[in-house]
This record gives C-alpha cells, sequence and structure tokens, in this order.
C-alpha cells in the first residue's frame, strides 16, 4: 500500500462524496447511542450511593467535556498538516470543528456548573480544572473570531491554524489539571482496566462517549461539506456535484 | 414516574443539564444542516450568473 489513500484526503471531490456517504451512517449510530445510553444511564443504571440521582449528569457531562477536548486536538492537528503541507482540506477540516468544539465546551461547562452547585454548593470556582476549562472556550472563540476578521482565505487560515497549535498545550493541561493540583472536581472517569464503577453505570456512559464521537464525525462532515463548497465554488468538480 | 422526574431531589440540576446537551446536540445538525444549504445556495447562484 501506498500513498494514495493519503492523498485521496487532500482531494476536496474524493472528501465532498466521503461526506456526503459515510455522515448519514455516523449521524444514524450516533443517534441510536445516545438514546439507549439515555436510557441506560436514566432508567437501568442504579443511583450513586453518594449522590444519589445527581450523579446521573455525568452521562452528559463527561462525554462532552471529552468530545471538547477530543475536537481541540482534531482541530489542532489538522491546522498543523494544513500548515506543514498547505493542504486546502486540512485547513477546511480544522475551520469545520470550532463551532462544534467551542458548543461541547459550553455545555460542559454549563451540565458542570448544574452538578457542582448540589454537590460542592457554588455553581463555579476559580479551580484548576474549571478556569483551563473556560480557556478552552476562548480558544475556540479566538480562533473562530481570527477567521472571521480575515478577509483573505488562505491568510485566515493561516493565522487561525497558528493559533490552534499553539492553544494545544491547554489540552494536557486540562486532562491532567485534576492530578497536577489540588482540585474541587473529582479525578477523571476510569472506565477502561481497573474500575470501581458498577458495569450498570459504567456501560452507558461508555456507550454514550462512542456515540458522541460517531456524532461528531457526522456533524463535523457535514461542515466540512459546506466549506469545500465555499472554497471551491469555482472549481469543476462543484459545477458537477451541483448538477448532479 | 413521579419518583423518576424527582431525581431524588436534584430534578432542578438533571433535567437542565440534560436539556442543555440534548438541545446543543439538536442545535449542532441543524446549524451543520444549514451551512452546507447556505453554501449551496452560493454556489448554485454563482454557477448561474457565470455560465
Amino acid at each position: 500500500m501506498g500513498w494514495a489513500w493519503f492523498h485521496r484526503f487532500g482531494s476536496p471531490p474524493w472528501i465532498y462524496g466521503f461526506s456526503r456517504r459515510w455522515a448519514p451512517w455516523f449521524g444514524g449510530l450516533a443517534a441510536l447511542g445516545i438514546l439507549v445510553a439515555l436510557y441506560g444511564g436514566l432508567v437501568l443504571a442504579p443511583a450513586d450511593y453518594q449522590q444519589k440521582d445527581a450523579f446521573r449528569i455525568v452521562y452528559v457531562h463527561a462525554p462532552s467535556a471529552m468530545l471538547s477536548l477530543a475536537i481541540y486536538a482534531t482541530m489542532a492537528i489538522a491546522a498543523a498538516v494544513g500548515l506543514i503541507w498547505r493542504i486546502k482540506v486540512a485547513h477546511a477540516a480544522a475551520a469545520a470543528c470550532a463551532p462544534i468544539g467551542a458548543w461541547f465546551t459550553a455545555v460542559t461547562l454549563g451540565t458542570g456548573m448544574l452538578w457542582g452547585k448540589p454537590m460542592w454548593g457554588t455553581y463555579w470556582a476559580w479551580d484548576p480544572r474549571l478556569t483551563s476549562e473556560l480557556v478552552l472556550l476562548f480558544l475556540y472563540f479566538g480562533y473562530m473570531g481570527l477567521r472571521a476578521a480575515i478577509e483573505d482565505p488562505q491568510k485566515a487560515d493561516k493565522a487561525s491554524a497558528v493559533l490552534a497549535v499553539v492553544g494545544v498545550v491547554n489540552v494536557p493541561i486540562i486532562r491532567f489539571s485534576v492530578d497536577w493540583w489540588n482540585s474541587l472536581h473529582q479525578p477523571a472517569t476510569r472506565l477502561l482496566g481497573e474500575s470501581d464503577m458498577d458495569w450498570a453505570m459504567k456501560w452507558p456512559l461508555l456507550l454514550m462517549f462512542l456515540a458522541f464521537m460517531l456524532y461528531f464525525g457526522a456533524v463535523m462532515l457535514v461542515r466540512l461539506r459546506a466549506e469545500l463548497l465555499r472554497r471551491e465554488r469555482n472549481a469543476s468538480w462543484v459545477r458537477e456535484v451541483l448538477r448532479g | 414516574m413521579d419518583e423518576f422526574f424527582a431525581m431524588s431531589g436534584y430534578a432542578e440540576y438533571v433535567w437542565p443539564s440534560l436539556a442543555l446537551a440534548v438541545g446543543a446536540l439538536l442545535l449542532n445538525v441543524w446549524l451543520a444542516r444549514r451551512a452546507v444549504a447556505l453554501a449551496e445556495r452560493d454556489a448554485r447562484r454563482r454557477l448561474e450568473t457565470t455560465s
């Protein structure tokens, strides 16, 4: 096997077709997974002995938090690939990630506040985990603001890609903040390997993580299609796609 | 059923959390599809004026 598969990812019409073919499958599986996981987490899982039913917030909070970080990492890698190899599709992919990432960072913060109030007695504290997640939201805003502020698409790609790559330093800070500093926040939920979580509580969470990843795949592929159409509107493949 | 909705007294925190997450999931699908529809419309318009 050569590098042909890699070059295909750099081809806008190939990616456009890939998105049209696979986004519905990713989206359908994600919807099914989320519904089953919600039923498992809200109805089948027993209440926590300390947190009672408040612990059920974990089924939307932890997968959103995972996405907020995974999307940023994806965006930074795509931006780096775009910078190094000057691949247009990579820049388009990074741009497609940002709004989704910003939304799930906001959901992480919102559900975290709603969980913090009954458990810690406060919606917000300037705690390392909470503060670094808030910084992540500002990084997404900065990335999108920078893109919107620069008229020339190539310059916007380059400048925003540098910001995305530099900002990736925040991802391990968020991830390990609970280990490095004293934090109100509980340590990361251990799901694989040795775990003290009951299986009835654990499987809906595992399924939700998987379904959220599929969901991101679907929504990102659809947004990528919009990015490609905007950038390539003079290309002959766009004409063929729109006529066909 | 009432017991389920009461969430052992945490209903005011659990249900808004779920509403926020599910709302964001649905909204992002809608936003992405709208972005494609708008980009298609613009590309089509351009195609009509140039050809």
